[in-house]
């Protein structure tokens, strides 16, 4: 068995603030705030950093990451984060999305940020449902996934199938890096009874640095980020992880989707 | 272009005259009649005469373009859209999220008949949606309406000038008949005034804590706050910043209040009524908001009547009477869905005006 070494810095990081965050208990966005900060500190880059927050849960990320912020309309954080890009290209620039934000009504956005090749990061998170509104059917809702607006399941023949936006945007010309991971914590067996590993934790944050680095290179980056939300799946937090490592994941498959400049590679 | 004469359309006046205003970042969505502003600016990108010009993009629809201009404004720069009147139905989005974040950026519309696709003959049918706000919440644009080719060389300037000093998104509220009009123009050498955006733009973090440009605030109060101080930014711009042309108003009995393309025509009705003894003059607001009222009261205390004329069913005829009062007469000369109307009708309807005052 081959030895993996990862580091973990514990501690404040500089591009955060000390705010505690919002996030629901069992959430990965809590997670990917902090994955984040540590990548913008680990590459050296806060002070030229602008985070694009979006219209979801993560709305309120610009009290919690330590730079410069412009809050989008819903779904208009690539053309804001494009718009910002072609007047500073020294800045390095990210938007944090959810899937109603970026794969419903900010579709078009997202595709033509990544048809043009801007030089952006776009992290999509995945709950496969609307969470700060209350639980209603996202574009990324399972096939007979109950929300507040599919009482009686996700019906595919009105509604369409999931959406697959890594998929959709590894499509795109332009994009140079697409890649799906899971926050979500997995269960392994064990003699010791339940064990859980967070080892595709520690692997996102290498994702979340490649899509910094290709950002650098001068590609358009997407970072597809399955994740939980027990408080509208109605489902308590361990389970949830599980919904997501063992149902999600057959219609999301965690993976690299594109790596047109080689940087899993380097 | 710089103090040279040049015949040019009016889209195409507005495109250099952005340009000599600085213009950094222009991205668009094509729209008749409104698209020679982006023809032009593709054109001219990378002309050395216009070194502060760094960037051209047609992005993938109005709404694509308003935000990207609202990403480039946040990063301090000079940014600008042009549309034509279904397009800035689209714009409202995000000019709503300007203003709360008070960001500086010019907005052009080249006003065309609607309501829906309507056509692509000259309205001012954009006036309520350019003046009163047009999208959700509470704010107002600042609002410039040329009449000329000139004018829409020159306004670009005063555009930028009033975005940058108020932080606030300002429109050019122009229609089909002066984009598509083909006059002289001059540019005068012109320095466009420089405004320190350090203190708010979002380019990074640098010794110096976050710039955050947001219009969410959770907390009521804090809100409530925001939008007053944001008012008493409109309050100033009303005090300092109208516009106004004046036309023989001096000694007239009827003053005739028109705007834009609609005040050329009303100019030529003037002539050819005081030519045969009749006092009458023309009042034509350039700033639609802030909207001369104060100039307009002192005028209706003097005991003037006033016709309004207008390429619409009566939009800034409720300003007019706002901002006269009660017990003035003010009478109305509309045509709209594309149609003009001619010297000869407005000559018309003021003797009617004259006959019925008598």
């Amino acid at each position: 068995m081959t030895q993996v070494t990862y580091t973990v810095k514990l501690g404040k990081l500089s591009s955060l603030t000390n705010v505690p965050t919002h996030y629901c208990a069992g959430c990965e966005h809590g997670i990917l705030t902090r994955l984040i900060a540590a990548a913008i500190d680990d590459l050296g880059v806060r002070e030229k950093t602008v985070m694009i927050d979006s219209v979801g849960c993560s709305v309120l990320a610009y009290n919690y990451f330590n730079c410069d912020h412009i809050v989008a309309a819903h779904g208009r954080a690539p053309a804001v984060a494009a718009g910002l890009k072609r007047v500073h290209p020294e800045l390095m620039i990210f938007s944090v999305q959810g899937d109603g934000d970026a794969a419903s009504i900010g579709l078009l956005e997202l595709i033509y940020a990544a048809k043009r090749s801007t030089p952006i990061t776009v992290f999509l998170m995945n709950n496969a449902i609307y969470g700060m509104t209350g639980g209603q059917m996202a574009p990324t809702t399972l096939e007979g996934q109950v929300t507040t607006t599919t009482p009686f399941g996700r019906d595919v023949h009105l509604t369409g199938t999931e959406l697959d936006a890594s998929k959709l945007v590894a499509a795109i010309d332009g994009a140079a890096y697409v890649k799906r991971v899971s926050l979500a914590v997995q269960e392994i067996s064990s003699q010791r009874g339940k064990v859980y590993t967070i080892k595709n934790i520690l692997d996102a944050k290498k994702s979340i640095e490649n899509a910094f680095k290709v950002q650098a290179l001068g590609g358009f980056a997407f970072v597809e980020v399955l994740g939980t939300c027990s408080i509208n799946w109605k489902m308590p937090i361990l389970e949830a992880k599980s919904f997501v490592n063992e149902k999600m994941v057959k219609k999301f498959p965690v993976g690299l989707y594109k790596d047109t400049f080689g940087v899993e590679k380097q | 272009m710089g103090g040279n004469r040049v015949y040019l359309k009016g889209n195409e006046a507005l495109a250099y005259g952005a340009l000599e205003a600085g213009l950094n970042a222009y991205f668009a969505y094509p729209i008749t009649p409104s698209s020679e502003i982006p023809e032009t600016l593709a054109k001219e990108f990378g002309n050395k005469k216009y070194p502060e010009y760094k960037f051209f993009l047609q992005a993938a629809s109005e709404l694509e373009a308003i935000n990207m201009v609202i990403g480039a404004a946040s990063g301090g720069a000079r940014a600008m859209t042009a549309t034509s009147s279904p397009g800035f139905s689209l714009k409202q989005e995000g000019l709503s999220y300007a203003a709360c974040m008070e960001l500086p950026l010019l907005v052009v519309d080249v006003c065309r008949a609607g309501p829906g696709l309507g056509n692509l003959g000259p309205e001012q049918g954009d006036y309520f949606q350019g003046t009163k706000g047009g999208g959700h919440g509470n704010y107002r644009l600042i609002v410039l309406a040329p009449a000329t080719v000139q004018e829409m060389a020159l306004l670009p300037r005063l555009g930028f000038d009033l975005a940058f000093k108020y932080r606030n998104p300002t429109l050019i509220l122009s229609d089909a008949f002066t984009g598509q009009l083909k006059e002289d123009v001059e540019f005068p050498e012109f320095t466009p005034e420089h405004y320190d955006v350090s203190g708010w733009a979002t380019t990074g973090a640098k010794g110096r804590s976050p710039h955050v440009l947001n219009s969410l605030e959770l907390d009521y109060q804090k809100h409530f706050k925001h939008i007053g101080r944001m008012y008493e930014k409109y309050k100033r711009a009303q005090e300092n910043e109208v516009r106004f042309e004046d036309y023989h108003t001096e000694d007239a009995e009827t003053v005739i209040v028109a705007f834009g393309i609609a005040s050329r025509i009303v100019k030529g009705a003037v002539n050819r009524l005081r030519s045969k003894g009749t006092r009458v003059g023309l009042f034509r607001p350039i700033t639609l908001w802030p909207f001369p009222q104060t100039h307009l009261r002192t005028l209706a205390s003097r005991g003037k009547r006033f016709l309004v004329v207008e390429l619409n069913t009566g939009q800034m005829l409720e300003d007019v009477k706002l901002a006269v009062g009660d017990g003035v007469t003010v009478d109305f000369l509309g045509k709209w869905g594309g149609v003009v109307p001619t010297e000869a009708e407005i000559v018309n309807k003021v003797r009617r005006l004259e006959v019925v005052a008598v």
